[in-house]
């Protein structure tokens, strides 16, 4: 039988960007606010102290800072009729685990959104009309506007201490950034990252291509920074050992760097760790969420009354959350109805390794996870798709994120895979390969969606979450699209070879190789009850005190990092429970 | 290893850690005042610093296991002109020392039935563990060339070892007992090439040999003066215990 803890005005599921966020803007308010986190506790020092950090064999080749899956992982399949079968290692994305969650290992690349990325149903339909939208893309307007969620976006690169460079303040164009770029309110709060060498190569080649560099704004400091919450950062030293890895330098934006030392001292915050969420609780009615239920470290069941719960995870665990709980409907492809599960997407990620001539130094060792420069002419809709006749789109960059030999030496196509001749080619080719990669967005399809497996349980006997996920014709038509431009760049680039893997029609997803954790969707955020889990402050349609943050908000994939819309998309749901919800509690929008 | 040699690895990396890493002063000078009143290590250090040693007596394998680690391991990275092979930096001591770390349980997969044979993109579905697949696996290469060449993988002239191996990994040499393919290249091979280029503290990667090879600086991880000039970097590499190569 449980046992009943002490009521909270707020208790927040899961203590990664989003927990932090939320957590200190309500305890601000002045609530009392515990957050419960799955994982252990983790600080720079001890936990990414220098040299203990810098190990690729215990952070990359053991995973040191993902979920452990024997705890709790999902099963996968391509198709609804298939058996789905458990994503035993990690592979194709890595959720984190523990105070700070994936905002740890994480790289830094700090986008926004385009503006009709948010209203896309209305925006392709206005420019194209309705018919090219293909049977079975579940296509949707988010409920919110880029203008409702600028300040928002302002406020977390200031958190973040961002780098970068603006194009668009306010309409007023500027040299030197995203031509692209929709208005912003400020500059960002530091200068851009020094390029290093494949950045460097791939604007200039880029420019002579008629296409429009500009620096990928990072939140990895390129300056000693205090942020408006009053923690600092010391500026990036380019060490190499940043995604996989928590940052020696306090340089990469974290929970931990830009959030918790002041949020620490805040005497109505608590955290607890190691207390894994089992469920949400909601009263007879099934409209009011009384609190949740957890296990704690002894395996002792835990019942937490609060009068707000806010279901603050990875994207896969708010995602089950919902479903374990019973809150909304389900949703059922067959029928369409139903909304828990529905929209679920991923992002596709071409890889192109260049190899140069050996008086050319990348020197791929050394990098940061959001150093780079980049492209947005192919970007959402950007250009014209009328006569391509695909939707979506993506960014197109030349990262170097800083790479070690036992994450992997990428060599020329063709070359052995051991014996003297490996010998040869990494020793060739360590100091002389660069990479390029087009980042796109992946839309939402019927077929594709979440629900609980019938037949895997974690470690706590929950049923496990269920993908049923698969590429579909118009993303890979544009992931041929963009094929051609990473070769086309590449070349330009002086490359003498290149390798690597671009997805095209007839290809599955493969969950072997690691491409993005940017998976989305599962209780999209929307204006319509019928098609989305949460209205457009975040809150759920069903149960108006649970707010659910994250990328499972998403009603489709972008192309896009997806870390400064999901902190934008928290910001913006704090002010509203702040300014709206606490002085009269209930639905922020009438059903 | 005796307390002492603790105590010297302990310097040694404070020492350096402070040559290295200004921002980690403060708080290595914290930890060596705690470990001077013989507390436990601090915990910033890193996993113990057990570089290979001469004479290894191998804890996991057998004997016969043993001796087909150190073959395979000089075929598939061997010594030759550009740099030293895999036996040489004490690649086998790695892949010993790696069967006593959770990972060779499986402890960091799910690893629940039940278990089915699928396309191979839906990655590892296999009850084997790390250990169990170095078992069956290295049983059923040694069973194959008995059968084939009267002789166990070890024994075979290079060439012949060469062979094998590359049957194993196109899939052409099979086993009813296990996927040796995957044993190849998701263990065996990915275990060698790790060992080869990781910490030396791990056991393999010598003096780090492997680093100087392809000119890895290891973990300077300091590199803000050099990031934005495409030449090469000037200075060897340096381990994570702090030694220099």
């Amino acid at each position: 039988m449980a046992t009943t803890s002490k009521p909270v005005d707020v208790v927040i599921v899961g203590f990664g960007w989003t927990g932090a966020i939320m957590a200190i803007e309500l305890a601000q308010a002045g609530l009392s606010v515990l957050a419960l986190e799955r994982g252990e506790d983790a600080t720079t020092v001890p936990n990414w102290a220098y040299p203990k950090v810098v190990d690729e064999i215990s952070q990359s080749a053991r995973n040191g800072l993902l979920q452990n899956l024997s705890k709790t992982t999902v099963t996968i399949r391509h198709h609804k009729n298939d058996r789905a079968l458990p994503y035993r290692q990690i592979g194709s994305f890595k959720p984190g685990t523990g105070v700070g969650g994936a905002g740890i290992h994480w790289s830094g690349v700090h986008s926004r959104v385009m503006p009709q990325e948010l209203r896309l149903r209305s925006h392709v339909t206005e420019r194209y009309g309705a018919r090219f939208i293909p049977e079975g893309m579940t296509l949707q307007d988010w409920g919110v506007t880029y203008e409702e969620l600028e300040p928002h976006f302002d406020r977390f690169e200031q958190v973040c201490g961002t780098s970068g460079k603006a194009a668009n303040i306010q309409g007023r164009k500027l040299d030197g950034g995203n031509p692209f770029e929709a208005p912003r309110s400020h500059e960002f709060p530091l200068p851009p990252l020094t390029d290093p060498p494949t950045s460097v190569l791939f604007a200039k080649a880029t420019r002579e291509l008629g296409y429009h560099p500009y620096p990928l704004p990072a939140a990895n400091a390129s300056r000693p920074y205090t942020n408006p919450y009053g923690c600092q950062l010391g500026p990036c030293n380019f060490c190499g050992f940043c995604s996989d890895y928590g940052c020696i330098n306090y340089s990469k934006a974290s929970p931990q760097t830009t959030i918790l030392p002041v949020l620490y001292r805040m005497p109505n915050f608590a955290l607890r760790t190691q207390a894994h969420v089992l469920k949400v609780n909601t009263d007879s009615t099934g409209k009011v969420a009384t609190g949740v239920t957890y296990i704690d470290a002894q395996g002792h069941e835990v019942e937490q009354p609060a009068a707000l719960v806010v279901l603050a995870a990875f994207h896969l665990h708010n995602v089950r959350l919902m479903l374990s709980s019973g809150i909304g409907q389900p949703y059922d492809p067959d029928t369409g109805q139903g909304t828990v599960g529905r929209n679920f997407c991923y992002q596709l990620l071409n890889s192109v390794n260049l190899f140069f001539n050996q008086n050319v130094y990348i020197n791929q060792f050394m990098g940061a996870g959001g150093v780079g420069q980049a492209i947005e002419d192919f970007y959402a809709d950007n250009f014209d798709h009328g006569k391509l006749g695909f939707i979506g789109g993506g960014v197109i960059w030349g990262r170097q994120t800083g790479n070690g030999p036992v994450r992997g030496i990428p060599l020329p196509p063709g070359s052995p895979t051991w014996g003297s001749g490996w010998k040869t080619a990494v020793k060739q080719n360590f100091l002389h390969a660069g990479r390029i990669e087009s980042q796109l967005s992946n839309m939402a399809y019927r077929g594709c969606y979440l629900d609980l497996d019938p037949t895997y349980r974690d470690a706590y006997g929950t049923p496990l979450l269920r993908m049923t996920l698969n590429w579909q014709d118009n993303d890979l038509r544009m992931s041929e699209f963009f094929g051609e431009k990473l070769s086309q760049i590449g070349n330009a680039m002086g490359a003498i070879s290149m390798s690597g893997r671009v997805l095209k029609r007839g290809d599955n997803w493969d969950t072997r190789a690691y491409q993005s954790t940017h998976i989305n969707g599962g209780t999209a955020m929307g204006a319509d009850p019928k098609t989305s889990v949460l209205n457009k402050y975040l809150q759920s349609w069903d149960v108006s005190n649970l707010f659910v943050l994250g990328a499972n908000t998403f009603a489709h994939g972008i192309g896009y990092n997806p870390t400064g819309l999901v902190g934008a998309l928290t910001y913006w749901a704090a002010a509203n429970i702040r300014t709206n919800y606490l002085q009269n509690p209930g639905p922020l929008v009438r059903r | 290893m005796s307390s002492n040699d603790g105590q010297t690895s302990r310097r040694d990396f404070l020492a350096t850690t402070l040559a290295l890493a200004p921002l980690a002063v403060a708080v290595a000078g914290q930890t060596a005042a705690q470990s001077s009143k013989g507390e436990q290590l601090p915990s910033n250090a890193p996993a113990p610093d057990h570089p290979s040693v001469p004479d290894y007596r191998p804890s996991y394998f057998t004997s016969v296991e043993w001796a087909f680690i150190n073959a395979a391991c000089a075929r598939l990275i061997p010594a030759d002109e550009h740099g030293p092979g895999a036996v040489e930096l004490g690649v086998p001591q790695y892949i010993d020392r790696q069967m006593a770390t959770p990972w060779a349980d499986g402890a960091i997969w799910y690893m629940q039935g039940p278990f089915f044979a699928a396309a191979p993109e839906f990655g590892y579905q296999s009850q084997l563990t790390p250990k169990q697949q170095y078992r069956l696996g290295i049983k059923a290469i040694d069973t194959l060339c008995q059968e084939r060449l009267h002789m166990p993988f070890a024994a075979l002239t290079a060439a012949q070892q060469d062979d094998v191996l590359k049957q194993i990994e196109k899939g052409s040499l099979t086993s009813p007992d296990l996927s040796l393919s995957a044993f190849f290249s998701a263990f065996l091979l990915k275990n060698v090439i790790e060992g080869y280029f990781g910490d030396p503290m791990y056991g393999g990667n010598k003096d780090m040999a492997a680093w100087k090879m392809i000119g890895y600086p290891g973990v300077r991880a300091d590199y803000l003066e050099w990031v934005g000039e495409a030449k090469p970097y000037p200075y060897g590499p340096v381990s994570i215990y702090g030694k220099r190569g």
